[in-house]
């Protein structure tokens, strides 16, 4: 424990853009984007793997951050909450989100929104209830989780709906 | 002037946009879903130290020694301090009240001579990195000789120290002859019941950011919110330096629950290392400590006994509680034991009240407020002995609160009591009318017959109300400054604070109606005592009405002299003139922004004459006495008699909060509210072992409410009830939401077990539910067609 521990060098992307950093082995992955990419969206809330606030997609699944090593992210592609929005266009899930009055301090906020991205993302058709069951993975301590709900199950009717028009 | 010209005038108002009571979309929204807000935890500053505290590993014992040598020796660690580190440095004060002799039991920063609870801070390492930090706290040993802990508030108190028992103070309130009262009841009620252990968890965890910059002797601590002032003044005075010296500031911050903000123990100790290390110091606190450090609340025994008349009209009422304090005074004092029981009576007259409540001092983590504090209890006791009343007499709980209520036509109505060191005057209020609309609205007739024919064939389904009254608009005082820059946008600055419940918005609105402009023009500046010099914070639901009435009245005076100026600019008369959407506009047509007004008032101005320079304007708000908000919730609930799990099927809140200023707002107030009442009711309890060893530190043990327990909700927001203590009749909307879940809860179970007054305690857990339905069972022989 006390002597320096060695740090190895790893590459990802992060929301398209390529990334190499030099962290310890032990460092996690919330972490590893917090610090070293700068990306402070991403948020920890209990580094057990439970509320789900760091939530981000590894390879397009939404993972638990803080159980996960940055190391373990090598050459994988990365999607945060940093990376919804196209320039000052909103994600049509951010938009609904502030459409329902579906967040109050924030914090929890990025993790449902990948949460709710990585499953519209795996399945656009996703049913409403498996939806809403989804949800029940990450904690927030504001809301109530209903106006969540809302939002979610509105931009998955949204998606679909430009889907079928395209 | 001419008829022509007076019904010209009309429409030029009626032009005006309406913000308050609109369902805008919130301000504070963007930077959150886009991640680029800033939380504590993302602030950084160069070369600064990371701060981790080692705690204590038992609940009692003498400290025999600390051996800090090795956390010490490890490279990258900058400093180890202990108790004998810290000098003379005061034990962390509390808000005054007239409850006196609570001194000896404040918390040091770091343990001196003993420990008191598991999770105290007994030493703190400053290193290079936070995983420095956190492998040197390990290497700190706190050696210490054990004493058995004291860990249920209802046993005989120990000695906290030489000269001092646990029970500091034995608060005591009431009014007219209670013992009459006893006399001449054709009924005497007694109830034993409890509360567990609770408190906010606010999303984020606590932390703090502290720099000193020595030349200019200033310290800066990011990461405040709540109090700042207070806070600011206490740590002035701990360092012994001037206020002026020290600022606190507000950043995005992850929720409060009026647990967050304190003035606790690591946040003094962040800003003496940058003090005394001459470097930035950085704090956040993980999980599992957050779980045993960070205020805990709610944990009440209480023995309540009302004296009942034939028609089942209330008497008097006789109340006992043993409030758990845990381990030290924490800076409430004794407010949630004095408020809950000042505050006990509800929206029922009761001829003759007395009540004791004993305060001590345990040896668990240390209590203060939570969202209701107080009230979750309270109500949860009151319509516990509603629901026995209906029983013993024989009547429907919803006829029992009508012929106790306080009538509308009483209002105002003195309690002759005191909570939070003021008078409860019940401000107004329709209390049978909301339970009127509270019952149709949420379809009870018609919920109460299916949960009847849902029983007759065999399920265990239940119906239940708990009513309720708040209390909101906390004085004494607040401040607001508005001004107008000159490219029109409007800034608004509050020492109240925000935690996340949207107060930016709802200041925004109040400011934009009265001025005259769009919302969305609108930046709120809190929580930075830097900006201005008095703020009384966010808590006890008080930021609506306080901050919001000062927010109206120096909207208002920034208007008038806005149409000062504006009417020299347009040539005509200032009553003539409206602000519409930032222009002044005048009946002929003619216009001029704010903007423009406000470069005419820049001080090097010819056109600002005597004026005083710039478009801005301040406000004072003080209040003297509290408002009162009420509401009831019902919901109807499915139990599994084999399992003793509770599903809540239904829920509703019915809400008079005098004036909604954005409607979205509050039923999210509402929502969430619920969703912690609903953990407390069912869910939600810091436990101990007979050790004092915490078991609920993790979010495994410590169960909250996530999506798939929250029911749909449905929410009636009212207005029939405005305060008369501000001119646009706010009350606060903040905490309703949890106020009666306890109540309402236990009322559903009780009904859907068909065995009246089994919920005694709270969270009503599955384990819990199956030891009391056997308990009933024994004592009162198991219902007709329920399952034994």
């Amino acid at each position: 424990m006390t002597e320096t521990i060695a740090k190895t060098e790893i590459s990802f992307t992060v929301n398209g853009r390529p990334r190499t950093v030099t962290v310890e082995p032990r460092k996690t992955l919330a972490d590893t984007l917090r610090e070293d990419c700068g990306l402070t969206g991403t948020h920890v809330g209990c580094e057990h793997g439970v509320c789900g606030a760091c939530t981000v997609l590894v390879d397009g699944k939404a993972v638990r951050s803080c159980l996960m090593f940055g190391a373990q992210a090598d050459g994988a592609e990365i999607r945060t909450v940093e990376g919804l929005a196209e320039g000052e266009a909103l994600a049509p899930l951010q938009e609904a989100f502030i459409r329902n009055h579906a967040l109050q301090c924030g914090f929890c906020t990025p993790g449902f929104l990948m949460l709710i991205t990585g499953a519209l993302d795996e399945n656009p058709d996703i049913r409403d209830e498996e939806l809403t069951e989804i949800l029940s993975s990450n904690l927030c301590r504001c809301t109530g989780y209903r106006n969540i709900i809302r939002a979610a199950i509105e931009t998955a009717e949204t998606l679909r709906r430009s889907r079928g028009a395209a | 002037m001419t008829a022509s010209d007076k019904t010209e005038a009309k429409p030029l108002r009626a032009e005006r946009t309406r913000w308050i009571g609109q369902r805008v979309t919130r301000l504070e929204d963007r930077p959150m879903v886009t991640g680029t807000g800033h939380y504590v935890g993302d602030l950084n500053l160069p070369n600064q130290l990371h701060a981790r505290v080692v705690r204590s590993a038992h609940a009692r014992g003498r400290i025999l020694g600390i051996d800090c040598a090795e956390a010490r020796a490890l490279p990258g660690v900058a400093a180890v301090w202990t108790a004998e580190d810290l000098g003379d440095l005061p034990p962390i004060p509390f808000r005054a009240t007239s409850i006196k002799g609570l001194d000896p039991y404040c918390q040091p920063c770091l343990a001196r001579g003993d420990v008191r609870y598991v999770g105290e801070p007994v030493a703190i390492v400053f290193a290079e990195t936070p995983q420095i930090a956190e492998d040197a706290a390990d290497l700190v040993f706190a050696d210490v000789d054990e004493i058995a802990p004291y860990l249920d508030a209802t046993q005989d108190p120990p000695d906290f120290a030489e000269g001092h028992g646990c029970e500091p103070v034995v608060i005591e309130k009431g009014y007219g002859d209670a013992e009459a009262a006893f006399a001449q009841a054709t009924h005497v009620i007694e109830l034993d019941l409890g509360i567990g252990r609770h408190s906010g968890i606010p999303m984020e965890t606590r932390g703090a950011l502290a720099v000193w910059d020595a030349g200019r002797r200033r310290l800066d601590m990011y990461g405040a919110t709540k109090r700042p002032h207070w806070n600011r003044d206490r740590l002035a005075e701990m360092f012994g330096m001037s206020p002026s010296e020290i600022a606190l500031h507000e950043p995005h911050v992850g929720g409060g629950f009026g647990i967050r903000g304190e003035l606790y123990p690591e946040d003094v100790l962040v800003c003496l290392a940058a003090l005394r290390l001459g470097r930035p110091v950085k704090w956040i606190e993980d999980r599992r400590e957050h779980m045993q450090s960070a205020n805990q609340s709610r944990e009440q025994t209480h023995r309540i006994r009302a004296a009942i008349d034939a028609d089942g009209r209330i008497l008097g009422i006789d109340e006992t509680l043993w409030h758990d304090q845990g381990a030290y005074v924490r800076t409430h004092g004794a407010r949630v034991a004095d408020m809950s029981i000042g505050l006990l009576l509800g929206p029922y007259r009761v001829p003759a009240y007395r009540a004791r409540a004993h305060y001590r001092l345990t040896n668990k983590t240390p209590a203060a407020t939570y969202r209701a504090p107080g009230r979750f209890e309270g109500s949860f006791v009151r319509e516990r002995m509603i629901d026995a009343i209906a029983v013993r007499i024989g009547l429907d709980p919803m006829e029992v609160r009508r012929r106790n209520f306080i009538r509308a036509d009483e209002m105002p109505f003195a309690r002759n009591l005191t909570a939070l060191e003021t008078e409860v005057i019940l401000d107004s209020g329709d209390y049978e009318g909301l339970l009127g609309k509270a019952l149709a609205f949420s379809d009870w007739q018609r919920l109460s017959a299916e949960a009847e024919t849902r029983r007759a064939a065999g399920d265990c389904v239940g119906t239940g109300l708990g009513f309720f009254v708040e209390k909101s608009g906390l004085g004494p005082s607040e401040l607001v400054r508005v001004s107008v820059s000159t490219d029109g946008r409007v800034e608004v600055v509050t020492g109240a604070a925000s935690l996340g419940q949207g107060m930016e918005t709802a200041m925004a609105q109040i400011c934009a109606e009265t001025l005259g402009v769009h919302y969305n023009v609108i930046r709120v500046v809190h929580g930075d005592t830097d900006r201005i010099p008095y703020g009384y914070g966010a808590h006890a639901s008080r930021v609506t009405v306080m901050t919001g009435e000062a927010t109206r009245r120096a909207a208002e005076l920034l208007r008038e002299r806005a149409l000062d100026m504006g009417a020299e600019l347009l040539q005509a008369a200032p009553e003539t003139l409206d602000i519409l959407d930032g222009m002044i506009v005048s009946r002929d047509g003619a216009e001029v922004s704010l903007a423009e007004v406000a470069r005419h008032l820049d001080p090097a101005s010819a056109t600002r004459g005597a004026r005083e320079p710039g478009l801005a304007a301040e406000a004072w708000f003080h209040n003297k006495h509290m408002n009162y908000p009420y509401g009831a919730h019902t919901a109807m609930v499915s139990v599994d008699p084999e399992t003793g799990a509770v599903r809540v099927e239904r829920y509703s809140v019915t809400y008079d909060v005098g004036r909604a200023v954005n409607p979205a707002m509050i039923e999210g107030q509402i929502l969430g509210g619920l969703s912690q009442g609903l953990g407390g009711a069912l869910f939600e309890e810091f436990r101990y072992d007979e050790s004092g060893q915490p078991v609920s530190v993790t979010f495994a043990d410590y169960l909250m409410v996530s999506s798939a327990e929250m029911p749909p909700c449905d929410i009636l927001i009212l207005e029939d009830a405005p305060s008369p203590l501000n001119p646009l009749g706010l009350k606060g909307a903040g905490e309703g939401g949890v106020t009666a879940a306890g109540a309402t809860i236990a009322s559903a179970i009780d009904a859907a077990l068909g065995r009246p007054g089994l919920v005694e305690r709270l969270p009503a857990t599955p384990q819990y539910i199956r030891r009391r339905i056997a308990e009933w069972d024994a004592a009162h022989g198991t219902p007709e067609g329920a399952d034994a």
